[in-house]
């Protein structure tokens, strides 16, 4: 098992005639993905590299048996996206975009109140669940079919965590990038409630940053109710005050959201927090030595 | 991105929050002019982005149009050294003139987006003039709170249970709240992260204006702003930055001698982290982004060795979309055309990483080239000393 995607996936693409969206559908489908349709208004009617592109996401759902819908839709048009995918009865919506603004966002999570359907991101790398099916653009061949599971805000730093796993021989069951802005529909606790749920996740790597307290409310939800071993690192230990680092989500605002702060919380909440992103792979190596 | 008070004060104006008369001079004569329209006394507020002005002098009360004309040099042209600044300061080269109010009391309002909350947060206390962060440590319940329904809106009640919650009576409630739904309606409109008013002051007249005012704004809405990207002032950032900003580049110059090149922000800030712990100190954050071209590498490459600060320089990449081997024919060009004297430090992994390494050996140029991150790190921090 794995969590949200799994070989029942099956993607359109929104976005699917541009650049990003045309590259990353190729990739997914030679992961192994079923890339089933792409979106593009107006270029309806048309097979783009292989795929049918159809103008609305619910023309997608019903001609193709779309599920989850992978979005590269530049930045203005990026939370209509999202919304028309939820609006099209879709399960899980993987918004890639980065820059989108904060208050479409939250006009998005307004919009899904009371909805079942979830957002990973936006400005995210996407989901994959090793050997099964990649829904987003990390490279899928460092991957390894396995037991942990990985939830990051981070993109490269994902796969950093990642290939000090796989060089050790240690699998993942899913990869989580949720994503590096302030406002996201899927946080730590989400994928972290998923994880317990899942028999095939045996333990977790949890990679934060500085920003928000995102990690210090997953840090209580870790020891009120979490079960499996947790290894966590936090970015931007040397992150200067009131500075955007990169993420619009990454900024240390009116002293709070430092990354000692939330190193701190994660200790006293039972979670093996390393200092040095080189020990990743080692500390979980120890967790399962441990076992 | 952020603003000056006084442009902040246009845009409070324009929603409807009432502000202190003022006019915004850049020298003597014109703040002598402004003072003798606006009569006495006059303030004379020093304009960077910082804050923490008064304690540095930044803000002076004058009787006298001659006394404003007088004071306006000692400013204007000179580093004014606040809390916030740091140690070299910030040059003055605005300063806002503002007519001088009768205060009876001063109070705090702000408007922030609460991350965990996903809503807009108004925020109020009693003490005024004193930074919120602080009040939040030594009295947090001292701080009034309404979360907004972003679909819906602040609605009025809520704007009225603050000013009743600040302890306000009579005409003053009404004034208030109105001030507040006015400040929330510029907040929404111009896509604001930040908006303050530090401190709303209530006058012996019986008014209620924003004394100071504070505005900062989402960078990833700046487009749909023409207005606002107007109003950024470059004089209030670093050079480098800007350079790299033209370049799409995500750079933050900060004090160290590594200079540092890092394809994503988590990854970036990671590799600053572990820089920090083998012992060095990082000359920068810099993200060339997730597809970046060997044309981008060589940018942000000059940028880099152009802080003079660096000693050397480590370049962490890991390739996804990024292909490695266009990086080190990226960084091999850029070396090559900047005529890099310092050590260079080279860590790839992922796609094509083994090509990229084969770039690097038979460049003939003096690259380090490290396996994984700590030794990355060791090696730079070693050539950096």
């Amino acid at each position: 098992m794995a969590i949200w995607v799994d070989s029942s996936t099956r993607v359109v693409v929104q976005g699917i005639t541009g650049r990003e969206g045309t590259f990353h559908a190729i990739k997914c489908k030679e992961y192994g993905t079923s890339v089933v349709a792409g979106v593009t208004p107006g270029k309806g009617r048309i097979v783009h590299e292989g795929f049918p592109v159809f103008n609305t996401v619910l023309e997608s759902v019903r001609a193709e048996g779309a599920n989850t819908s992978l979005i590269f839709v530049p930045p203005a048009g990026a939370a209509d996206a999202v919304m028309e995918a939820v609006d099209a009865g879709i399960r899980l919506v993987v918004c890639i975009t980065e820059g989108v603004p904060v208050f479409d966002t939250l006009r998005v999570r307004t919009f899904m109140k009371g909805k079942s359907a979830r957002l990973i991101g936006p400005n995210c790398p996407g989901i994959i669940s090793p050997g099964k099916a990649k829904v987003g653009i990390m490279p899928g061949h460092i991957h390894k079919e396995g037991r942990v599971g990985v939830i990051s805000r981070s993109g490269t730093l994902t796969y950093e965590a990642v290939g000090q796993l796989t060089s050790r021989g240690i699998g993942q069951s899913t990869c989580i990038g949720i994503g590096g802005d302030p406002i996201i529909g899927t946080g730590f606790i989400d994928a972290l409630t998923a994880f317990k749920e899942d028999p095939d996740t045996e333990a977790v790597v949890m990679i934060g940053e500085i920003g928000g307290s995102a990690e210090e409310e997953a840090a209580d939800y870790v020891k009120r109710d979490f079960n499996k071993p947790v290894v966590g690192f936090i970015c931007g230990q040397t992150a200067p005050p009131g500075r955007r680092m990169g993420h619009a989500g990454a900024i240390i605002s009116q002293g709070r959201g430092t990354a000692a702060e939330k190193m701190q919380k994660m200790q006293e909440c039972g979670i093996r927090v390393i200092k040095s992103p080189a020990e990743i792979g080692a500390a979980i190596q120890e967790v399962y030595s441990k076992k | 991105m952020k603003i000056h008070e006084y442009q902040a004060k246009q845009i409070l104006k324009k929603f409807g929050v009432p502000v202190p008369e003022g006019t915004v001079v850049d020298n003597p004569a014109e703040a002598y002019e402004v003072a003798k329209r606006l009569g006495s006394p006059v303030v004379v507020k020093a304009q960077i982005h910082a804050g923490g002005r008064g304690k540095g002098g930044g803000i002076k009360v004058v009787k006298t149009p001659e006394e404003a004309e007088s004071v306006a040099p000692r400013m204007l042209g000179n580093n004014l050294v606040t809390p916030q600044t740091g140690p070299e300061g910030r040059k003055v080269r605005r300063l806002l003139i503002e007519q001088g109010l009768n205060i009876e009391k001063e109070y705090y309002f702000g408007i922030v987006i609460d991350r965990s909350a996903e809503k807009p947060v108004l925020m109020a206390s009693k003490e005024g003039g004193v930074e919120i962060e602080e009040v939040a440590r030594r009295n947090p319940d001292a701080i009034l709170k309404e979360y907004v329904d972003p679909a819906v809106g602040l609605l009025t009640f809520q704007a009225r249970k603050l000013a009743f919650g600040l302890g306000l009576q009579g005409p003053l409630v009404g004034k208030a709240a109105k001030t507040f739904i006015a400040l929330y309606e510029a907040f929404k409109a111009t896509d604001a992260s930040l908006a303050e008013i530090n401190p709303l002051v209530v006058t012996k007249e019986g008014d209620v204006l924003a004394l100071d005012a504070k505005m900062n704004f989402d960078d990833n809405a700046l487009y749909r702003h023409p207005d606002l990207q107007d109003m950024r002032d470059f004089d209030e950032e670093e050079p480098l930055e800007i350079q790299a900003s033209r370049f799409g580049l995500n750079y933050i110059k900060l004090d160290g001698t590594v200079g540092c090149m890092v394809n994503g922000a988590g990854l970036a800030m990671a590799t600053m982290d572990i820089i920090k712990l083998s012992g060095g100190s990082p000359a920068n954050f810099l993200d060339v982004g997730g597809g970046a071209s060997a044309e981008q590498v060589r940018n942000a490459f000059k940028i880099l060795v152009s802080d003079k600060n660096v000693k050397a320089v480590l370049i962490n990449i890991f390739g996804g979309i990024m292909r490695c081997d266009i990086v080190a024919s990226g960084v091999v060009e850029a070396v090559k055309e900047v005529g890099v004297k310092i050590p260079v430090v080279v860590r790839l992994e992922g796609t094509n990483v083994e090509q990229g390494k084969e770039i690097l050996r038979t460049s003939g140029l003096n690259f380090q080239v490290a396996e994984g991150m700590a030794d990355a790190a060791t090696k730079v921090v070693a050539a950096a000393s």
